[in-house]
Order: C-alpha cells, then sequence, then structure tokens
C-alpha cells in the first residue's frame, strides 16, 4: 500500500499498489459500493417479500398490530433520520471542497442524530418489551388474531433490528471517518472513504423510509 | 510507477516471502487463491467421504450399516459441504480469484484487503458447520425445509444454518471484488469483447451471487428466529406459510445452481480453444448466453415446487420458463462443438477433462428437460432421477471443468509439472467411475426410488450395487490427482511460461507470476483467442 | 446376471400411459441430441486432431445463421414439451367429477386413510380397478408427499392445507406407496401399498371387514360431541350460519367479499373462525385449533359435504347398513 512515485496531480492520494491513478481507484470504491447496495437491497428485499405475503395474508391483524406502533416516535425518527442524511450530504460536500472543519462537523452531527434514532428506537424495543410484545414464549396479545399479530412483531423485530444493525456499522464507519478526518486525511482530491460512507449512509435511511409507513402506518386507516 | 520496481529474476509471488504469516496476512490474489484452494480441498474430500458413507449403506435394501439418524446426517452433510463449501466456491475462489486480474492485465483484484476477509469469512462458516458435524451432525437436507428444519428436527440446525449463512457473505465479497475488478481494472485495449470467455461467465456469476445470497442469507436468518423464539413466519400451526421458505429459497438456491456451472463453463471455453488451437466459434453468443443463464436463473425457482401445492397456472409459467433457460445453454455446447472444427485438437490432459465435460453436460442439460416437462417432473421429483441429473450437472460439469482447469492453470499457479500419463489415466477413471456411478441412477429414478431413502425394496438393488460400485471407482479416480499434484510440488520439472502455447495474459509473464503480475502492465490490441493470426497476440509492450 | 435388472416401472393408472408416452418423446429426442453431440465430438476429435505440419487454424468466427438455426430449432422442440407436459399435468391435476374420495392424514411417519365408508387404513390403500380416486391430503406436522410410481403421481402433503390427488387404476395388483419430500428419521419407512382390486375381490374385501359408521356419520358425532351443533343449528336466529347445503357455495363476507365454502374454507372457519366471517353474523365462534386434529378435520369435513347441496346428507351420514 501506499504511494510509490506518484504521477503528477496525485500528491497527498493513497494510491493502492494495484491502481494505475487516483480515478480508478476512485471509481472502483464507488462502484463498489454500488455493487455492495445492490446486495443489501436483495437483502432487504427478503424481508419485504415475507412482509408482503404476511400482510397480504392477514390484513386485519396487520393493521391491529401496526396500531400497538407508536407512530409519534415513529414519526421523530423518520425526521431524525432525514435530518441525518442532510448532514451526511454536507459531509461529503465538505469533503469535496476540502475543508475539514466542515467534514469533522458534519460527520459528528450525523453520527449524533443517528445515535438519537437509535436510542429512541431502544425506547420503543423497551416498550415493546413491557407490552409483551416481542415474539416467543412471552408474546401476550389480546385477540384471536394473535399468532398473525405475532409475525406482524417477528417481522417488525426483524425489519427494523436489521435496520437498526446497519445503524449501528454505520456509526462505527462515521466514528472511524471523523477521527480520520480530523487527522487531515482527506482533501479535495482524495474523499472517497467519506463518499462511498454517505452513499451508505443514505440507503440506510431511504431502507427506513419504506419501513416507517409499511410498519408503522398501515393500521391508521384500516 | 510502472517500471519502477525491477523485478529480480526468479523471484515470483511463492517465494518472495516465507512462513505462515506471510501467507495468513497475505493479500495477494494469487497467494489467497491458493489459501481457498487447500480449503476447499479439505472440504471436497471430507463431502466426498460421507459420499463414500452413503454409497456403502445403500448396496443393500435394508437399513443395515448405520441407523436412519445416521444415514439422514450423512446426506445432508455431504449436500451441504459440496454445495455451500465446495461447488460455490470452488471455481470462483480458487481460479478465479488466480486468475481474474491476470487475464485483466491487472495487479490484483480491486480490493485486496476484502478478498483476504472473504478466505476468513468462508473458513469461519466452515468451522460453524465442521463444529455442527462433530457434536452430532445435522439432518435437514441440504435444503433445510420448514417447518422439518424450523421446529422438528433436533439436530445442530442453528451452528450449521449460520455457517451457510456466514459463507454466504465470503461468495458475496468475492463477486463484489470481481464485479468492480472487471468493470473498472481491464488493461488498456482490453474491451469487453476482447475479455476471455472465462471473464464473461464468472462475470455472471458475480452477478448472480450478488442479486441471489443475500436472498438465501435472510431466509436462513428467519429459519434460525423460527427455531429459537418460534415466531411462527415458517410454521402452519402459528399462521406461518412453511412454502414461503421453498420460494425464498429456491429464489437464491436455483441461480446457485448457475454459480455452480457458469464458471465451468467458462473454464471449458478456455480449454476448447487452447485445445483446439482456434478461436470459440460464436464468441458473442457463448459470451452472452452466460448473462442470459443468470438473467433467466431467477425466474425459474418455481420449477423445484411443481408438486408442493403451488397453483397450476404458475407451475406452467415456471415450466416455459425453465424450457428458456435450456437455449443458451444449448447455444453454449453446439458453438463448442463447432470450435473443434477444423481445429488442431491436442490430447493434453485439460482436453480431456474438456471432453469430458461437454459430454457429461449434455446428458445433465437434456435430463434438465425431463424435470422441466411438467407431467414428468411430477413422477420423477425428488427420486433418483433428479440426484443423477444434478450430479451431471455438478460433477459431470462443473468439477469435470474445475479439474481440467487445475491441470490446465497447475503450471501456472505453481511452476511445477504434473505427470502427464497418471494425469490422463485418472481422467479416464473418472469419467467411467462417474457414468457408472450416475447413470444407473437415472433409472432407479424413473423406476421410482424415492430419494434420500436410508432403505429401499428389493428390486432396486441391482442398479443400487452398480452406482457403489462406481463410486469406488470414482472415488480412486478423484485420489490420484492429490497425490500427483502434491508430489509434482516437490519432483515436478520446472513449467514454462506458457506450456501449452495459449493465448491469454496470463501466459504472458513468467510461471509462476511475479507478485504484480506482470513486469510492465500489457496491452492489448487484438481480441482473445487469437490462434489464427500469424502474430500471436502478446502484449504489445510500451 | 441383469436377468432381475429392472429398466421400467409398471404402468397401473391411466396416467402411466399417457406420461411414459411424454417421457418416450423426450427420449427419443434428447437421445438424439446426445448421440449428434456425441459422433460431433468424437468425430471431430478424430478428424482434425493435431499434426505437427498444420497450417494454423482457419479464422472460423461465428455463422450468424448457424447460431440462429441451432437457437430456433431446440426452441421448437422445447416449446412441444412444455404443451405436451403442460397438458399431461392439467389433466393430472384436476380429478373428474365422480371421483371416489378418501382423506389423507401423513404424519411422521405413517399414511393414514380414511374412506367414505368409514374404514380407516394405515400405510395401505385398498381401491377397485377402473374408478377414478380423489384423495384430499393434509398433514399433521412436517411436509410429505405421497408417491404411487406405477400411477405416475406424486403430491406433497403439507400442513395447515389441503392438497389433492387423482389417479384411475387400470391393472389390479399392489403397487409401492411411497414418501417422496423427505420428513425427517423414519422417512424411508414412509410407505406401503396400494391394492388395486377387480370389482369382485373389492366388493369381498369390503364385505371382509365389519364397517363401522360412515365418515360422515362419524363426522356428525364429532359435530355434536364438539359442540358445533350448538351455533349452527341450522334453526332461524341461531348465532353461526346454518350448514345444510353449504358446501362448494358462495357465501359473502362481513367485508363484502365473496368467498367459495370448499375444504380450504372451512377447514380454516374452524380453525381460525375470524379470519372470513360470513355477513350476518358477530365474529363470536372461538377458534377450535387445538381441539381437533386433521383426522377430525376430515370427518367434520364430510359431514358438511354430505349435506351440501344435492346430497342426500341425513342418509349418508346416517350408520351403515350392516354387512351382509
Amino acid at each position: 500500500m501506499g504511494a510509490h512515485g506518484a504521477p503528477p496531480g496525485t500528491q497527498g492520494f493513497p494510491l493502492g499498489h494495484h491502481f494505475d491513478d487516483p480515478a480508478q481507484q476512485t471509481e472502483s470504491s464507488t462502484f463498489g459500493m454500488w455493487v455492495f447496495l445492490a446486495t443489501e437491497v436483495l437483502f432487504f428485499g427478503g424481508l419485504f417479500t415475507a412482509y408482503a405475503v404476511y400482510r397480504s395474508a392477514y390484513p386485519h391483524a396487520f393493521a391491529e398490530a401496526s396500531r400497538h406502533l407508536d407512530v409519534t416516535l415513529g414519526t421523530i425518527n423518520t425526521a431524525v433520520l432525514i435530518g441525518s442524511s442532510l448532514t451526511m450530504a454536507m459531509a461529503v460536500h465538505a469533503a469535496q471542497v476540502g475543508r475539514r472543519a466542515g467534514q469533522v462537523g458534519y460527520l459528528l452531527m450525523t453520527l449524533a442524530l443517528g445515535s438519537v434514532f437509535l436510542a429512541i428506537k431502544g425506547v420503543e424495543y423497551a416498550h415493546k418489551h413491557h407490552e409483551h410484545l416481542i415474539p416467543g414464549p412471552g408474546f401476550r396479545f389480546e385477540g384471536p388474531e394473535a399468532p398473525h399479530a405475532q409475525i406482524f412483531f417477528a417481522l417488525y423485530f426483524m425489519m427494523t433490528g436489521m435496520h437498526a444493525l446497519h445503524m449501528v456499522i454505520g456509526l462505527g464507519l462515521l466514528g472511524v471517518l471523523a477521527a480520520r478526518a480530523r487527522m487531515g486525511r482527506f482533501t479535495a482530491v482524495y474523499n472517497s472513504p467519506i463518499e462511498i460512507t454517505g452513499l451508505y449512509w443514505h440507503f440506510v435511511d431511504i431502507v427506513w423510509i419504506f419501513l416507517f409507513p409499511l410498519l408503522y402506518l398501515i393500521g391508521l386507516h384500516a | 510507477m510502472n517500471g519502477e520496481r525491477v523485478p529480480t529474476p526468479g523471484r515470483h509471488y511463492i517465494n518472495i516471502a516465507y512462513g505462515v504469516k506471510s501467507w495468513l496476512l497475505t493479500t495477494d490474489h494469487k497467494r489467497i487463491a491458493l489459501l481457498y484452494l487447500a480449503t476447499v480441498t479439505l472440504f471436497f474430500f471430507l463431502g466426498g467421504a460421507f459420499a463414500v458413507l452413503i454409497r456403502l449403506e445403500l448396496i443393500t435394501p435394508p437399513g443395515d450399516m448405520v441407523q436412519s439418524e445416521t444415514y439422514n446426517k450423512f446426506f445432508t452433510m455431504h449436500g451441504v459441504i459440496m454445495v455451500f463449501f465446495f461447488l460455490i466456491p470452488s471455481i470462483p475462489a480458487v481460479l478465479g480469484n488466480f486468475l481474474v486480474p491476470m487475464m485483466v492485465g491487472a495487479r490484483d483484484l480491486a480490493f485486496p484487503r476484502l478478498n483476504l476477509l472473504s478466505w476468513y469469512v468462508f473458513v469461519i462458516g466452515g468451522a460453524f458447520t465442521l463444529t455442527a458435524v462433530v457434536s452430532g451432525g445435522v439432518d435437514t437436507g441440504w435444503t433445510f425445509y420448514t417447518p422439518y428444519s424450523s421446529t422438528y428436527s433436533n439436530t445442530h440446525v442453528i451452528a450449521t444454518a449460520l455457517g451457510v449463512f456466514i459463507t454466504g457473505f465470503s461468495s458475496i465479497l468475492t463477486g463484489l471484488n470481481f464485479i468492480v475488478t472487471i468493470h473498472k481494472m481491464r488493461a488498456p485495449g482490453l474491451t469487453w469483447f476482447r475479455l476471455p470467455l472465462f471473464i464473461w461467465s464468472l462475470y455472471a456469476t458475480s452477478l448472480i451471487i450478488i442479486l441471489g445470497t443475500p436472498v438465501v442469507a435472510i431466509t436462513i436468518l428467519l429459519v434460525g428466529a423460527e427455531r429459537l423464539f418460534h415466531i411462527g413466519i415458517f410454521d402452519p400451526r402459528l399462521g406461518g406459510d412453511p412454502l414461503l421458505f421453498q420460494h425464498l429459497f429456491w429464489f437464491y438456491s436455483h441461480p446457485a445452481v448457475y454459480i455452480m456451472i457458469l464458471p465451468g463453463m467458462g473454464v471449458v471455453s478456455e480449454l476448447i480453444s487452447c485445445f483446439s488451437r482456434k478461436r470459440v466459434f460464436g464468441y458473442r453468443f457463448v459470451a452472452f448466453s452466460s448473462v442470459a443463464i443468470a438473467a433467466l436463473g431467477f425466474l425459474v425457482w418455481g420449477h423445484h415446487m411443481f408438486v408442493s401445492g403451488q397453483s397450476v397456472y404458475a407451475g406452467m409459467i415456471f415450466s416455459l420458463l425453465s424450457f428458456l433457460v435450456a437455449i443458451p445453454s444449448a447455444i453454449k455446447v453446439f458453438n463448442w462443438t463447432a470450435t473443434l472444427y477444423r481445429g488442431s485438437i491436442h490430447y493434453d490432459t485439460p482436453m480431456l477433462y474438456a471432453f469430458g465435460f461437454i459430454g457429461l453436460f449434455t446428458i445433465g442439460g437434456l435430463t434438465g428437460l425431463f424435470l422441466a416437462t411438467l407431467a414428468v417432473d411430477v413422477h420423477v421429483h425428488d427420486t433418483y432421477f433428479i440426484v443423477a441429473h444434478f450430479h451431471y450437472i455438478m460433477v459431470g460439469g462443473m468439477v469435470m471443468a474445475y479439474m481440467g482447469g487445475l491441470h490446465f492453470w497447475w503450471p501456472k499457479m505453481t511452476g511445477c509439472t504434473y505427470p502427464e500419463g497418471w494425469a490422463k489415466l485418472s481422467a479416464l477413471i473418472i469419467f467411467v467411475g462417474f457414468n457408472l456411478t450416475f447413470f444407473p441412477q437415472f433409472i432407479l429414478g424413473y423406476l421410482g426410488m424415492p430419494r434420500r431413502y436410508h432403505a429401499y425394496p428389493e428390486e432396486f438393488q441391482v442398479l443400487n450395487v452398480m452406482s457403489s460400485a462406481g463410486a469406488s471407482i470414482l472415488g480412486v479416480g478423484y485420489l490420484i490427482p492429490m497425490v500427483y499434484f502434491l508430489w509434482s510440488l516437490k519432483y515436478g520439472k520446472a513449467a514454462a511460461a506458457n506450456p501449452w502455447g495459449a493465448t491469454g495474459l496470463e501466459w504472458q509473464t513468467p510461471s509462476p507470476p511475479p507478485q504484480e503480475n506482470f513486469e510492465e502492465t500489457p496491452v492489448v490490441v487484438s481480441e482473445a483467442y487469437n490462434y489464427s493470426s500469424p502474430a500471436l497476440s502478446g502484449p504489445a509492450r510500451t | 446376471m441383469f436377468g432381475d435388472l429392472p429398466l421400467f416401472p409398471e404402468q397401473a393408472s391411466t396416467m402411466a400411459g399417457r406420461v411414459d408416452a411424454l417421457y418416450f418423446y423426450l427420449l427419443a429426442v434428447t437421445g438424439f441430441f446426445t448421440l449428434l453431440i456425441f459422433t460431433l465430438l468424437i468425430v471431430f476429435a478424430v478428424r482434425y486432431r493435431h499434426r505437427p505440419e498444420d497450417p494454423r487454424t482457419p479464422a472460423l468466427y461465428a455463422n450468424y445463421t448457424l447460431e440462429i438455426v441451432w437457437s430456433v430449432i431446440p426452441l421448437v422442440i422445447a416449446m412441444s414439451m412444455f404443451v405436451w407436459g403442460a397438458k399431461v399435468y392439467f389433466d393430472n391435476v384436476v380429478a373428474p367429477p365422480g371421483a371416489t374420495e378418501i382423506f389423507v392424514v401423513g404424519r411422521q411417519w405413517m399414511w393414514k386413510f380414511q374412506h367414505l365408508d368409514g374404514r380407516r387404513e394405515i400405510n395401505e390403500l385398498h381401491v377397485p380397478v377402473g374408478r377414478p380416486v380423489k384423495l384430499t391430503m393434509a398433514s399433521e406436522d412436517v411436509i410429505h408427499s405421497l408417491y404411487v410410481p406405477a400411477f405416475r403421481v406424486k403430491m406433497d402433503v403439507l400442513p395447515g392445507r389441503y392438497s389433492t390427488l387423482w389417479f384411475e387404476p387400470t391393472r389390479p395388483g399392489s403397487y409401492h406407496l411411497f414418501c417422496a419430500e423427505y420428513c425427517g428419521t423414519k422417512h424411508a419407512a414412509m410407505g406401503g401399498w396400494v391394492h388395486v382390486m377387480e370389482p369382485v375381490r373389492y366388493e369381498q374385501w369390503l364385505g371382509g371387514e365389519a364397517p363401522g359408521e360412515s365418515l360422515a356419520a362419524t363426522g356428525r358425532r364429532v359435530f355434536e360431541r364438539m359442540g358445533c351443533v350448538t351455533c349452527h343449528s341450522g334453526t332461524s336466529g341461531a348465532r353461526g350460519p346454518d350448514l345444510k347445503g353449504l358446501y362448494g357455495t358462495q357465501v359473502i363476507l362481513r367485508t363484502g367479499e365473496a368467498a367459495t365454502a370448499d375444504d380450504t374454507y372451512l377447514r380454516e372457519s374452524i380453525l381460525n373462525p375470524q379470519a372470513r366471517v360470513v355477513r350476518g353474523y358477530e365474529p363470536l365462534m372461538p377458534t377450535y385449533r387445538g381441539q381437533i386434529n386433521e383426522e377430525g378435520l376430515m370427518q367434520i369435513l364430510a359431514y358438511i359435504r354430505s349435506i351440501g347441496p344435492g346430497q342426500d346428507g341425513e342418509q349418508s351420514a346416517a350408520p351403515a347398513p350392516p354387512a351382509p
């Protein structure tokens, strides 16, 4: 690793030994992240398929179970997450123009908003635990549709849990990036780690944009 | 940076560093390929050992050698190990890892550290599954059908499933690396239609890996959650639908069949071309047929479910699509055959395997038509017919191609020459043993012997004995290469840079290659397999 | 040595001949192509083997006509296979009207059969020759698959839903019955025999055992014992719908949707009554999940079928006359 005999215009660019020039390396990283996101789409796609199958089989149970979710907290979290996407976009911009303070500041703001999201999610999970809505032997649900409501909550926990796991990974990445940004590693020439983490962060955000109505809002009018 | 490093003569990627650490921490794709080679070989012989036990039990009709619980674990472990830990990684992770950067003229894959990570992930996944084997095994069949796997089986389903889940990420990392490398790291002048067909087939394979593997990963996770918490997703008593599992599972696992065979087709394209000294006939058709197989492969999963209770009309659509996916395979076979026409055919060992591949894959592919035909599938579904069919594709096709590829590139990978006489002999033994093992199973299947049977009615014995006899020959056929390959590492003659007189960038560099693959970045000026041109496509020096 | 080497299964149903005809067509086509490829491989391999004095190989790159020919011909042949296979499959799925009904429950690791006349069998099924038989099947536990090779029929038997299978035996004899879907430890032992009998012998077999009450009569007893009759009394103002003349008809649900009162709907209405409630009734019915097994459900189904439209319900549900 590391630049050996950097060609002109690549000073400060940590060029991998197997790349010909910075453009190739940057394009590869970005393209790699897109390919990875394609995998992610299919990963969540499996869960969305299961959701679609059971929601069409048990529409009433799903609507009823959905009413046990906290729409207020869900809405706040949606706003928090969209806000974090904004700060992430600002961080990418700051990286592209090479402003170090901006990078660190926006990355930390994104990290903070992401943490708020997870904290609220934790509060919601705690409520569900308290209300015995966690699938398994301890699951309690009034009414004849209990088994089907359990499937709803199983999917709820799988989907939001997987999403939360992606958030946790994202927060880890943000932390590392912020530290490296503070050391001045990212310049107008070399900033693809911030850019591709941005792609990842927006993807996780978009997943939530789908999860929120499918899980929280279906019971409102039914 | 080019031309700055002057490689020391005699320095190559193997002797550039010594010690366990230099291997376990390497990011060199060639070394990682060898790590994979060692690992998948281990799994191949482990899976093979279970196959031997299965065939031993089936010599006599009653279940007299082992208990049925044990037998069920044998075939499950055989399937899990062979599918997830041998067939899927074999050509991509061993030959692909070694060759993709060399064939596209790059110094490494796009993400060398991810590549090493993929091997570690593979080993960790394998360790989980091996733990399950050692601690008592698993008896669900490699297909993990619910609700048996999620509610009823008392064996180590979770450890095994977790192993498969983790291994999936290893193939995702490999596939991602290949796609990015093929897109972004091709040498100057190496346009898409100058790429070797091996690259095309691995590209199509990587697409399937990227898009299919995550679905099976989440499915396995749901099975695990069902087992641990009884959430009801696949349990009909709690409102779940066991068929949903089959849909999700086959959405990945049917395309996974193409993950296993497409790389083999790529290898065979290379072999046929090299040993008939001719360009592959209909290059573009062969290339696009790989992509067509990858695309159509995602639309045919329901043909595993013709008698599962899915709707009649769904069955008809899946049948129609399954016939369509047969066409690109037929195109490949015809084009390979046409490549031989007016060629200059050499009978070296890799070519023998290529011939074996075309013959056995033809039988395997054509018997696939029986399974796509709805009314016939109703009869032969879940019988030995299907066992024979997929072994013709997987072993007759894929393993033949893998062996052919291993012999072809062995001199390049190791710098050593294997004994040609022994190699030809074992290729012959494998071909004979394979047919004796699996051809009788077609007949058994049409007679109605169901698969996964520990004991069977007496009228099926003769065919089963033939099959078991064949398996013992096949086993010998696989052991011989193991011995002479190892022998060649110490005693084999040093290999030339291009022992077969092949085109292709990987042959333009010494055997074994230097750590950076090429002394100078090659520039490609002609199409692949340019055997007819008086000026063989050497890398024009910049 | 190969005197007892079987190559081809017995044909013992109307479907067997049709599937085999298709099979032989496939064998002929695939045999031709296998032979073609093998011949070409061998001829080319010998004819064009390397000779040292060889000139360079010719630059034969591609021939579009050839590519189209060898894509289109296989496609046409494949479509012929598809159409033929789909036709036979469709006939294999749709049972002819008037078939003899038999209820089947699969469980680890046995097959249980219930005839309409009340006879029960385990792992053995007696049927008369020349009469179509329709099986309605469900599993108590995992997925099984009922397979009779001599009839060329197979159908998965699922927990939580009904599947059906029909055949018309053509030759008397005893034929293997297998479970084809791997179902656990004793999967290989989950089999038995289908005995196809001449009508006379079948009558003798029927007479051989003292038949109990008919399946519908058993179902009626279950219906009464479980208290179903309290609400489904058939009187005006009853809390549940009248089940007389219901089977197979359309009902309008509370949601306004229509549903057909078939086996699947009736089963769901017993196990998950709130799912699809008929318009005009309150969702009061408790679930009977866990209180009744698959066999009991089938008995109740037989009873509801026996009082369906055009059925002389009360008679067939009455105890069968004693055997002569």
